[in-house]
């Protein structure tokens, strides 16, 4: 499909043993059928969810509180049942009840939706801070040199064949996961190397522009091992639905046995990829 | 209607191509813009249908290159915005009925707004032409969004795809900035003697609130998309970040003409609404002053909320949170005229027409969409909403659900006045209700797409989408059945001998439209109408 099974067959067997396949369903991944948001591991996500919650439950009501006026006007002021219209054109008293009431409400959401936006946007301290590079189109990670990293490497989405073999969720599985440990603060540098791009990761509730020639930040941590997918949201070009984002937590053990593999198998790699981080 | 007799009057009445190509008549140019709406929407019609049947199932079935794909999503978007609703509810509604609801004999410019309407064609033609030339290497056609960012749409897109785009844009705003001068004129100067601004009917306040917004979104539309023509071939680097330029100005640009435009599309439909909201319940408008100005409010709150649409582009907290609490705030003259509807026809004697269906099938709609754009004004919920299914079903509840609804409303309401000619009641109520059914089918299940992660502009999609995805493209299939009816609707009223009355609506209608004769005459308010009654 993309032209690039092969390359991708082969990085994915470099990185053999780090796509054990635990997908946790419903977890870092869509299910079908499903009408809500992927579950939130993170603390900016659990927030996010459960206001969304609440927020869908107040939209709920105004919207069934419209529907059953228009339900009440449809059955009780039809022509039938009342023959005779009123000329009434104005309640100053209702005019300003419709006005403050939704205003009240709109300020009951606006609280709880600045406490969480400031949570969301705010870095904390970082215990690792990597580089998510947005090109066309696939991501490349980078993993600075003074924690124990010094070395980049390119993640590719699997072709559908080779998803299905690895048994994981095709469109979604890559080649070589973005590794990161549980309990840890990661903050995430993200940039575009040619047009816009966008890391997303739902269960994170992460999702930052990949600008080219611009600095983004974003924050996450979870304490729940497991894969999260998430997939480019930014109009990129011809594959921009092929390009996933696939990040798997490990525990802080297994990260530090990994780094050092890794610092083997991908030196020699992508050490441009550096030098795009210079940028 | 003019004749030999009458040749020294200064409007004769042309005949045969002339009468199209070099109308002056707001009546005649409003017909031709409602036409080429209708012949845009099958355009942008086939282009979603395509889009829809791809999407039935994941994998690729009808776009081996998904570039293509992306190619049809961009030129829906555009033809829709730019060569359907707009072209109907300014072009054609507007140019039709505010001179015949302000009492005047024509528009202030009438050779001007000749000119706005032959430059929609030409701006179309540039369009089509894009699709057919090379955009990305290797495919033709530009696949960047409606919203063209750079860099995809500069060093993404090296063919000549995207220069017919922004120079059809371009004819497009001029004929669009023509019409809102012509606009403005006509509402400010040429209104029967008594119509105050504080006596015009809703749907004159409505076009001239969407003229302003034209006039001052539009030039900032057109400036962004030279800058960018520029950086594509005159070597500029406003956008370009390895010169100094920066990507995100553009964004900045585009949405603050993007986010009026949403409003320069429905605000129309607010005034079409009203209108056949009190038609139909017998009574005035409810709290009319409120309706009029809650329109104001909207039009003028609505160019300081444009980076809601960019909470994920980096910017910083103290800018995302002003954007989200000047976005929150136009929920409420919003939903002032949702209650003053509803009150409108609290106490009414409701005939349930054709329009009258529509009308109110709108409101509930719109509603819809007016809450979910509340979710999506918080920017913390944004977070994971941002560029998802939740997002396209959010604006095609507002667009597609309601200013699209209203455009048809105001096709069953103003059919008769504009042809003299009745389509059968059932036509129109069948239509709405396999309209409503099939585009709740189509975008409901967008919204658990989006709120499961979906992200929009994708061509295919992991499994677990396949089945709400199935199901959006059923509904598409039943929305453009409906529209099989709506073109019977059309032959059985020519084709039949039923003429319409001057009023066929009664006593509640009571704009001027209907004091005239159906179809009006070619010059109609030769004698100008004198306004009388208390002010609202």
């Amino acid at each position: 499909m993309i032209g690039l099974k092969n390359r991708a067959a082969a990085l994915a067997a470099m990185a053999l043993g780090l796509m054990s396949g635990t997908a946790f369903a419903g977890t870092g991944q869509p299910t079908a059928w499903e009408m809500s948001m992927q579950t939130p591991v993170t603390e900016p996500a659990q927030f996010l969810n459960a206001l969304h919650d609440g927020v869908n439950v107040v939209i709920f009501l105004i919207t069934a509180f419209v529907l059953a006026l228009l339900l009440i006007v449809i059955f009780k002021f039809n022509e039938k049942a009342n023959p005779t219209p009123s000329k009434t054109t104005h309640h100053t008293g209702l005019e300003i009840a419709w006005t403050l009431i939704p205003a009240l409400i709109l300020v009951g959401i606006a609280i709880p939706s600045f406490r969480l936006l400031t949570l969301e946007i705010q870095l904390p301290k970082a215990d690792i801070t990597v580089k998510a590079v947005g090109h066309q189109w696939y991501w490349s990670y980078e993993y600075p040199e003074d924690q124990g990293g010094g070395f980049g490497y390119d993640s590719y989405m699997l072709s559908r064949e080779d998803a299905a073999k690895a048994n994981q969720p095709a469109l979604l599985a890559v080649d070589n996961e973005l590794i990161l440990p549980a309990g840890k603060t990661v903050v995430v540098q993200v940039v575009g190397a040619d047009v816009i791009h966008n890391f997303a990761i739902p269960s994170f509730g992460v999702r930052m522009d990949a600008v080219p020639g611009r600095l983004n930040q974003t924050w996450f941590k979870t304490d729940v091992e497991g894969t999260y997918y998430g997939q480019c949201s930014r109009l990129c070009g011809a594959n921009h639905a092929f390009m996933p984002i696939a990040v798997k937590i490990v525990s802080p053990d297994k990260y530090a046995a990994w780094l050092v593999e890794a610092k083997k198998k991908f030196a020699t790699v992508d050490q441009k990829a550096i030098t795009v981080a210079a940028q | 209607m003019a004749n030999a007799t009458t040749a020294d009057h200064a409007h004769d009445h042309p005949t045969g191509w002339r009468r199209w190509m070099l109308s002056t008549n707001h009546k005649d140019i409003g017909t031709m813009y409602l036409i080429f709406s209708v012949v845009a929407g099958l355009i942008g019609g086939f282009l979603s249908i395509m889009m829809r049947l791809e999407l039935q199932e994941p994998g690729l079935q009808y776009f081996s290159n998904p570039q293509t794909y992306n190619v049809f999503v961009t030129g829906h978007g555009l033809i829709m915005v730019f060569f359907v609703v707009m072209p109907a509810v300014i072009g054609g509604y507007g140019n039709w009925f505010v001179p015949l609801m302000i009492g005047a004999p024509d528009m202030a410019f009438p050779r001007m707004n000749n000119i706005s309407f032959w430059l929609l064609p030409a701006a179309l033609g540039l369009l089509l032409i894009s699709l057919f030339v090379e955009g990305a290497p290797g495919s033709n056609g530009f696949g960047g969004g409606w919203t063209v960012y750079p860099p995809l749409s500069t060093m993404g897109h090296p063919g000549p795809a995207l220069d017919f785009g922004i120079l059809a844009l371009h004819l497009a705003g001029a004929s669009s900035i023509l019409g809102a001068i012509n606009f403005i004129t006509t509402i400010l100067n040429m209104r029967a003697p008594g119509m105050t601004m504080h006596k015009m009917p809703l749907f004159a306040w409505a076009l001239l609130v969407t003229a302003f917004l034209l006039l001052l979104s539009l030039p900032v539309l057109a400036g962004a998309i030279t800058m960018l023509l520029t950086d594509r071939n005159f070597g500029t680097s406003f956008f370009d970040p390895s010169n100094g330029g920066d990507p995100t100005l553009y964004q900045h640009l585009f949405w603050f003409f993007g986010h009026p435009e949403v409003y320069i599309m429905i605000l129309p439909g607010f005034g079409i609404v009203s209108h056949i909201i009190s038609t139909f319940s017998k009574k005035p408008i409810f709290g009319y002053l409120g309706m009029a100005y809650a329109m104001v409010a909207i039009g003028a709150v609505g160019f300081i909320v444009w980076a809601h649409h960019m909470y994920t582009a980096g910017l910083a907290l103290n800018t995302q949170r002003y954007f989200m609490f000047a976005t929150m705030v136009i929920a409420v003259p919003t939903g002032v005229k949702i209650f003053s509807w509803i009150a409108t026809m609290w106490g009414g004697s409701i005939r349930f027409t054709a329009p009258m269906q529509w009308a109110i099938g709108f409101i509930f709609l719109f509603t819809v969409g007016g809450v979910t754009g509340v979710v999506l004004a918080n920017a913390g919920l944004d977070r994971n909403l941002h560029n998802t299914y939740y997002v396209v079903a959010h604006f095609h509840y507002v667009l597609s659900l309601g200013a699209v609804f209203s455009i048809f409303a105001a096709w069953y309401y103003w059919f008769p006045k504009m042809t003299g000619r009745v389509i059968p009641e059932w036509i129109g109520i069948l239509h709405f209700w396999i309209a409503f059914i099939g585009a709740n089918v189509l975008f409901f299940p967008m919204h658990f797409l989006g709120l499961a992660g979906m992200p929009r502009h994708y061509v295919d999609y992991p499994e677990a989408f396949a089945p709400w995805n199935r199901i959006a493209s059923f509904g598409a299939y039943i929305f453009a059945c409906g529209l099989l009816v709506f073109f019977y609707g059309i032959v059985r009223a020519f084709t039949s001998s039923v003429r319409a009355a001057d009023n066929p609506w009664g006593e509640g209608a009571t704009t001027l439209e209907w004091s005239l004769s159906s179809p009006p005459p070619f010059h109609q308010f030769e004698t100008l109408p004198r306004i009388s009654g208390g002010s609202h």
